[in-house]
């Protein structure tokens, strides 16, 4: 029995999940400031909120609040962390960083959900207190797969609960770099062409697979070469190949990081139907799922203004 | 600035839309006054190295957008009690929000609204808001 890298970081984030979700709430730092007036002011005019009850002292007394009171959104910014500030240890962490270095880099919120339980007056102080309650996936989005990580922050003064937020984002391996406007940046890692090999590279950039045929006794060869290792020939030719194969073996790389692809990638030995076997990336399939065997069609990817690369992807058999 | 009474909200009824042109200094001046320093919110090279067209609006300006949006119509007494939204598409700087939305429940003197804020790429924001009124 083997147990993939892929399924093994799976089972990782859900332990370290169960395990944060048990420890419930943490208390975060509180406030550095209390609610107060001047940061009032500056949400009102910059969300152009008019409502007098957040800044004049005559209109509040004659509410039902007797004072004035904070606007109820802004409860998560008394406790958001500064320039410079940093917010505490918090039972999150964790499994954010466990995504980033497993390559779910990408980041959106889906969800912001707040209970107000009472306004805040002015001179409160809250203290947050954070739990995560849920991690769901992998999911296929439109953004690429991904992690739903859930958690809650209760708002306190002293031992009230005074508001509470659900929040949820979603942790996302991105398909592929989007273009950057204008030309893209060369793809780091590049095929060596020659006068041997440059029919190849020609066809890819047609959309065909070409393999390298001797001018002679026609024994087909890959990787290409300068004469016939069955007949000694210097003339060759080529023939186009139908583009299909199986997975003849592979490996996941995993480590070191190398320019250019994300990790983990496939390199498989592809055996094709002509005869010959060529080296290539295995594309659009995950890693833990592809199998030796497997039947495979060439696909070819832009990987530059410049460079297009032959990849294999996964066919009906 | 009046606030409504439970009397004068039938279900149904629309609140006036509320437009926001979304200016540099909008999406700028809303994230610094939410203590908000992500380099999204401010930073218009960083936006775009991340993949961002612009800098965008924070969520924690959309909250407060949203329960402007609803102050705004029903009154300054007005008892917010929650508000329940799901993020969509960014609201980029340059772009304008438009918040629109109806009165959908009332039950035992907590009113929903359900709320959409919509950008040029679709919805920015859709979901309710939940409040009561003193009278």
């Amino acid at each position: 029995m083997t147990t993939t890298a892929g399924s093994d970081v799976h089972e990782r984030l859900m332990a370290l999940a169960d395990e944060q979700i048990a420890v419930g709430e943490v208390r975060g730092a509180a406030a550095v400031d209390p609610v107060n007036l001047p940061m009032i002011r500056h949400w009102v005019d910059a969300m152009g909120d008019a409502n007098p009850l957040y800044t004049d002292a005559d209109f509040a007394a004659g509410t039902v609040h007797g004072e004035i009171v904070a606007p109820p959104a802004m409860i998560q910014v008394w406790t958001m962390a500064g320039v410079r500030t940093e917010t505490g240890a918090s039972p999150i962490g964790g499994v954010l960083d466990l995504l980033d270095a497993d390559g779910f880099t990408g980041v959106v919120a889906t969800n912001c959900e707040q209970t107000y339980h009472r306004y805040l007056r002015l001179g409160e102080r809250v203290a947050p207190a954070t739990r995560l309650t849920g991690l769901t996936g992998p999911k296929t989005t439109a953004l690429g797969a991904g992690y739903f990580v859930t958690w809650v922050i209760t708002w306190y003064v002293g031992d009230e609960p005074v508001a509470e937020m659900m929040f949820r984002i979603l942790k996302f391996r991105p398909w592929e770099q989007k273009p950057a406007p204008g030309r893209r940046d060369p793809y780091p890692l590049r095929p060596a062409v020659n006068r041997d090999t440059a029919f190849f590279w020609d066809g890819v950039r047609a959309g065909e697979l070409r393999i390298q045929k001797c001018g002679d006794c026609g024994e087909l060869r890959h990787p290409p070469g300068p004469f016939c290792t069955a007949c000694r020939s210097l003339n060759r030719t080529y023939v186009t190949a139908a583009g299909t194969g199986e997975v003849f073996s592979y490996v996941v790389h995993h480590n070191p990081p190398v320019p250019g692809p994300r990790t983990p990638f496939v390199v498989a030995v592809v055996c094709l139907p002509e005869g010959v076997r060529m080296v290539g990336n295995i594309v659009d399939c995950p890693p833990d799922q592809v199998t030796v065997g497997m039947p495979v069609r060439v696909t070819y990817r832009e990987m530059d203004d410049d460079l297009t690369l032959p990849m294999w992807a996964p066919r009906e058999a | 600035m009046r606030t409504l009474t439970q009397a004068e909200i039938t279900l149904g009824t629309a609140l006036p839309p509320l437009t926001i042109n979304l200016t540099p200094t909008t999406v700028v001046s809303t994230a610094i006054a939410t203590m908000d320093f992500t380099p999204v919110h401010h930073d218009v090279e960083n936006a775009r190295a991340q993949g961002s067209k612009d800098i965008f609006l924070n969520i924690l300006t959309t909250m407060g957008l949203v329960e402007r949006f609803v102050t705004d119509w029903s009154g300054p007494q007005t008892l917010i009690r929650g508000i329940n939204v799901r993020l969509g598409v960014p609201a980029y700087a340059g772009d304008v929000l438009t918040i629109t939305g109806a009165v959908v429940s009332c039950v035992n003197g907590d009113f929903t609204v359900d709320v959409r804020g919509a950008v040029s790429l679709g919805d920015h924001a859709t979901g309710t808001v939940r409040f009561r009124l003193p009278h």
